[in-house]
């Protein structure tokens, strides 16, 4: 029994029609949906880039509101993907049972987690592009380097919406995601190098920060916007792609454990 | 072959002493056409036989045999071949009548070709064609009921697995499933059917298994097994002095059962009984045949099961 439980999560193209649905579903809200997504970033870059900005001039040769807007989007895609993959997966789950509807049909449930995983990816990148395209309003990130980008956003997507996945396991009610958002994402968002640089901060938090996720994203996305190139592309990467692969699998045993006793 | 077999199945769930079995040994076959009951009071193990059959847990022992696929290691074949209509409304509230049949077929991975070709004899089946379009939220209870039943067709399959299909549901719409039903059977489709209506598993059910603490009790036909089990007939009689009259009349039924002023009485021949009660005053009594409720009782108990 336990070692069905722990084995690795299958793979299988089934789990696209999956997929589909949850697309289906969004396409119906898909313009309030985005507004949505790009209004709380648009927000932060008009009343600090500009308010303080206006304060800072730049950081590191860099204006502020570049260097803000860069790591905002990172942190957008992070909170798009953990609300898709917190809120809405729970509600498919264990409000409306539409997992249960699922399992009954050919489907595994480690297909249901994949294409919730994938679509809560996929949800976050189109807002994170459609904030990019905002950004090329503002005449930020017009450089061939932001071609790298995207594919990018889709990794990130996918590192916290595995990470989500967890904590959608594990949960009881929605309450439950509060103590996620208040105690790991947001102490998180302010170690990471979104709004200052991770430098202003006492070694020791430093330190800390050189393993967070969202520091890899700021660190892969942020030179990539302003026309650079990452300095330790390929250990932000992988940091980038551990942390996924890790919570993947956490995720599907334990949403294993939570269905299919 | 049999479309269903299931063999000396265990189940129990927890660890150290809160460890407690849910099915104890079960074993029974489908044939091939046949409606087959589960019946059995909560905390029977109806559900987790369901779920067991389908693949979706595991069991401690013993073996299942779905649509001529092995339990668990095949399931995703069996379900193919497999339609489920569950206890809880579990429809997409997000999607149309239509696009809950469209986007369910696709789990299938049925093509959307196929899935037009087969749309509006679903709709027709479950009598929605004109609720094509409609929000979930916008159906009655007994329209929801159908649209689950014509989305566990969407597949055509060979076997429904449908856990209490009427649970909730009014007359009319209780006796519009019952008439789909039969005209599936009619068919040739293969049914499990759980429920805790004696009334319907007696008209739907050719044969029916009475299942208690995970453990058989019971099988057979219902006729069958009324037969077998119990008295033929059974004379009811109501009011506040009805144990007291059953206490001087012991010897005019075969067995009495008491539920509050109710006194159950058990016999073959109950013209003694009747003759008795004519002559009571502030009595009233109800004779009628012995059904299957009153063999489930009798096997279960009348005490609550929560």
């Amino acid at each position: 029994m336990n070692t069905l439980i722990y084995r690795p999560p299958g793979f299988s193209l089934r789990f696209i029609p999956v997929w589909r649905r949850n697309l289906l579903v969004w396409r119906k809200l898909a313009v309030a949906s985005v507004i949505g997504n790009i209004a709380e970033p648009l927000i932060t870059l008009v009343a600090f880039g500009y308010g303080l900005g206006s304060m800072l001039q730049n950081i590191n040769g860099i204006p502020y509101i570049e260097f803000l807007a860069s790591g905002s989007i990172c942190l957008s895609v992070m909170m798009a993907s953990s609300f898709e993959a917190l809120y809405s997966a729970f509600s498919r789950m264990h409000v409306q049972k539409t997992w249960e509807s699922l399992l009954n049909t050919p489907l595994e449930l480690d297909d249901i987690v994949l294409a919730e995983m994938l679509w809560a990816a996929s949800k976050s990148m189109i807002s994170g592009l459609a904030i990019l395209l905002v950004l090329f309003g503002l005449g930020i990130g017009l450089h061939t380097s932001t071609l790298l980008v995207p594919p990018l956003l889709f990794l990130i997507g996918m590192c916290f919406a595995s990470i989500a996945l967890i904590v959608n396991a594990i949960a009881k009610a929605y309450d439950f995601f509060t103590y996620y958002f208040t105690l790991i994402l947001t102490p998180m968002t302010f170690l990471s190098g979104v709004y200052y640089p991770v430098t202003q901060m006492p070694a020791w938090l430093q330190a800390i920060a050189e393993y967070l996720p969202l520091s890899a994203a700021v660190n892969l996305v942020r030179p990539l916007l302003l026309g650079q190139y990452p300095e330790h592309p390929l250990r932000n990467v992988m940091l980038l792609t551990s942390y996924c692969v890790l919570a993947f699998y956490l995720a599907t045993v334990l949403t294993r454990r939570r269905l299919l006793k | 072959m049999s479309i269903l077999t299931v063999q000396d199945l265990h189940k129990s769930y927890g660890d150290g002493d809160s460890r407690h079995s849910v099915i104890r040994g079960l074993s029974f076959s489908l044939k091939r056409g046949e409606c087959y009951g589960l019946l059995g009071p909560n905390g029977a193990g109806k559900t987790t036989t369901l779920k067991l059959c389908l693949g979706l847990t595991e069991a401690d022992s013993g073996s299942i045999s779905l649509a001529g696929y092995a339990i668990p290691e095949q399931a995703r074949l069996a379900r193919m071949r497999i339609g489920v209509v569950p206890q809880i409304d579990s429809l997409d509230p997000d999607f149309s009548v239509e696009e809950n049949l469209l986007v369910y077929g696709r789990y299938f991975g049925m093509s959307h070709a196929e899935l037009l070709a087969r749309l509006d004899w679903l709709l027709e089946f479950s009598s929605l064609t004109a609720k094509r379009t409609a929000r979930i939220g916008e159906l009655s209870g007994g329209m929801k009921r159908r649209l689950t039943l014509a989305r566990a067709l969407v597949n055509d399959p060979d076997l429904i697995f449908m856990d209490e299909p009427t649970t909730g549901l009014d007359p009319q719409a209780r006796h519009m499933i019952w008439e789909r039903l039969k005209t599936l059977l009619a068919a040739g489709k293969t049914i499990l059917l759980t429920t805790h209506f004696m009334d319907e598993a007696e008209r739907l059910c050719n044969r029916l298994a009475v299942i208690d603490h995970g453990k058989m009790i019971a099988e057979g036909e219902p006729h069958e097994l009324i037969a077998r089990h119990i008295e033929s007939q059974v004379v009811e009689v109501y009011g506040d002095k009805a144990v007291a009259w059953s206490e001087g009349v012991t010897d005019l039924a075969d067995r009495f059962e008491r539920s509050g002023e109710t006194v159950f009485c058990y016999t073959h021949h109950p013209d003694l009984l009747l003759q008795n009660l004519a002559g009571m005053t502030g009595l009233r009594y109800l004779h009628r045949p012995a059904n299957l409720e009153d063999l489930f009782l009798k096997l279960t108990g009348r005490e609550m099961r929560d």
